[in-house]
């Protein structure tokens, strides 16, 4: 197999400061969006972003974490079933605006699943999306409001994001078979 | 463990502790379903649960029946009072004719111990025992696990006493299994006819002097007098089983002060509990019902995605 090195620790920050800023001019007309993470990676990357628009802001920003596994489409073509895992999400979405955050933008199918998701506990001002690598391939008419890097790709590559805090190292490769 | 992979719920007796906790874990992200405007997830969308009560049931089929509404799936309920059983159909023909229109989950409750084990055996649908005879009753042993676990934040290495007509029930045998893999000290108490020394030999305590069982327990689970199970008494009558053995003021206020009382349900107010001790705040009675659903959609929908195992 075949790795090749996509972003390393300063892009991975240099993007996201980007995406924060991109964030606020976007929603300039709101109090504060909201930053929701999809589970797993998506999560750290919220935190990371919130960190930032509290620096530009001055202010707060409400920060939740979400578990797509119970509207996912693909029940039947699995043969186990992955543990399903919390969602906290400590602030009522309705009115809000949601940024979700997921690590790579891929099918688009994980996107919907959360977009129903969030649907459920409530009815958004409006949700956007933000993802750190968008690798094209969509199967949904889904796309990012903010990127990150877009990083072409072949349907059978493998694009992997490490993040501290859940891996101890911040990178992202891509991987060819 | 990663993964989930069994298709069928039969019993506490063949699942792991691992298995046990995967469970229980996945049950907390149903939990906080519950607690939202919109109770309900799109999980099951298109599947069909067929709750098979071959055996009375309010609390446990009305529970699996909203567990599997809020998992979208459709579901339908079989009494056996208005079923062909009653004209003399056969368990098996019954469950081949479930399966027949494309059931994809059944879930039974029956009074023969080891109804759902045979099922298992021939239904390509998953199967859930709701209870079997005084055999097993899966279910209720995760719920009561998961409250434990809720109010103690642990269940190893904790002291829970088992108080009743432990003979006649199903709740008793899958507690005491699946608490003995859970590393929690066991304690079975209640009258010598309903509560033999056998017991012993599954690695738990059985004592007859209720006031030593209750003493040092962090969890007091009673259990109804199974009168419809019962050929014959078991003991002189209810007021000197009430006397003996039920959970009253005097004894309440001997136990530990962070004990908590549990109870399957239907309790059986002034019997095995005093009313006043079934409403106070150590009573996590309710509580139970609440988590019960947590637990059965987690059941639900992991053994939906299983695949048969050999057992």
């Amino acid at each position: 197999m075949n790795t090749v090195l996509i972003m390393d620790a300063t892009t991975i920050d240099r993007a996201l400061t980007r995406m924060a800023h991109e964030i606020v001019e976007r929603n300039a007309d709101q109090e504060s969006p909201a930053l929701v993470g999809i589970r797993t990676h998506g999560v750290p990357l919220a935190q990371r972003l919130a960190r930032k628009l509290q620096e530009i802001l001055k202010r707060e920003v409400p920060t939740g974490e979400l578990d797509i596994s119970l509207h996912r489409d693909d029940l039947e073509l699995r043969g186990a079933m992955p543990r399903v895992g919390t969602s906290d999400i400590p602030f009522d979405v309705t009115g809000h605006t949601i940024v979700l955050v997921d690590d790579v933008l891929f099918t688009g199918r994980s996107t919907r699943a959360a977009m129903d998701a969030v649907t459920e506990l409530g009815r958004p001002l409006r949700i956007q999306l933000a993802a750190l690598v968008d690798r094209g391939h969509r199967e949904l008419p889904v796309r990012a409001d903010f990127v990150g890097k877009n990083v072409p790709t072949a349907r059978n590559e493998r694009v992997r994001v490490r993040l501290i805090e859940v891996d101890g190292q911040d990178e992202v490769v891509l991987e060819k078979p | 463990m990663k993964t989930w992979q069994r298709k069928d719920l039969l019993g506490m007796k063949d699942l792991s502790a691992e298995e046990i906790l995967f469970l229980l874990d996945s049950a907390k992200a149903f939990k906080q379903i519950g607690e939202r405007k919109i109770k309900k997830v799109p999980t099951l969308r298109g599947k069909t649960v067929i709750n098979l009560f071959v055996e009375p049931s309010t609390r446990t089929r009305t529970s699996f029946e909203l567990s599997a509404i809020r998992l979208s799936a459709d579901v339908i309920n079989i009494n056996a009072s208005a079923s062909s059983l009653v004209k003399g159909e056969t368990l098996k023909d019954t469950a081949l004719n479930l399966q027949a229109l494309n059931a994809d989950i059944i879930v039974i409750r029956h009074s023969a111990g080891g109804a759902p084990h045979f099922l298992a055996k021939f239904l390509k649908a998953s199967v859930i025992n709701a209870g079997d005879g005084a055999h097993e009753h899966p279910t209720q042993a995760l719920l009561d696990a998961f409250t434990i676990r809720e109010k103690k934040g642990r269940i190893e290495g904790l002291n829970v006493t088992i108080l009743g007509d432990i003979l006649y029930s199903r709740v008793a045998r899958s507690d005491l299994w699946m608490l003995t893999k859970l590393g929690a000290n066991v304690t079975l108490a209640g009258p010598a006819t309903l509560v033999p020394r056998e017991f012993e030999k599954f690695g738990c305590r059985v004592t007859h002097d209720i006031d030593e069982a209750i003493r040092d327990a962090d969890v007091i689970n009673l259990l109804r007098i199974q009168h419809e199970r019962q050929r014959k008494s078991a003991f002189p009558s209810i007021g000197e089983y009430t006397a003996l053995y039920g959970l009253n003021k005097e004894r309440f206020a001997r136990i530990k002060p962070d004990a908590m009382i549990m109870h399957p349900g239907p309790i059986n107010r002034g019997v095995e509990i005093d009313s006043d001790i079934a409403d106070s705040d150590r009573s996590v009675i309710l509580q139970q019902v609440t988590n019960g659903l947590a637990v059965r959609m987690a059941v639900l929908y992991l053994c939906s995605g299983g695949q048969k195992v050999e057992s």
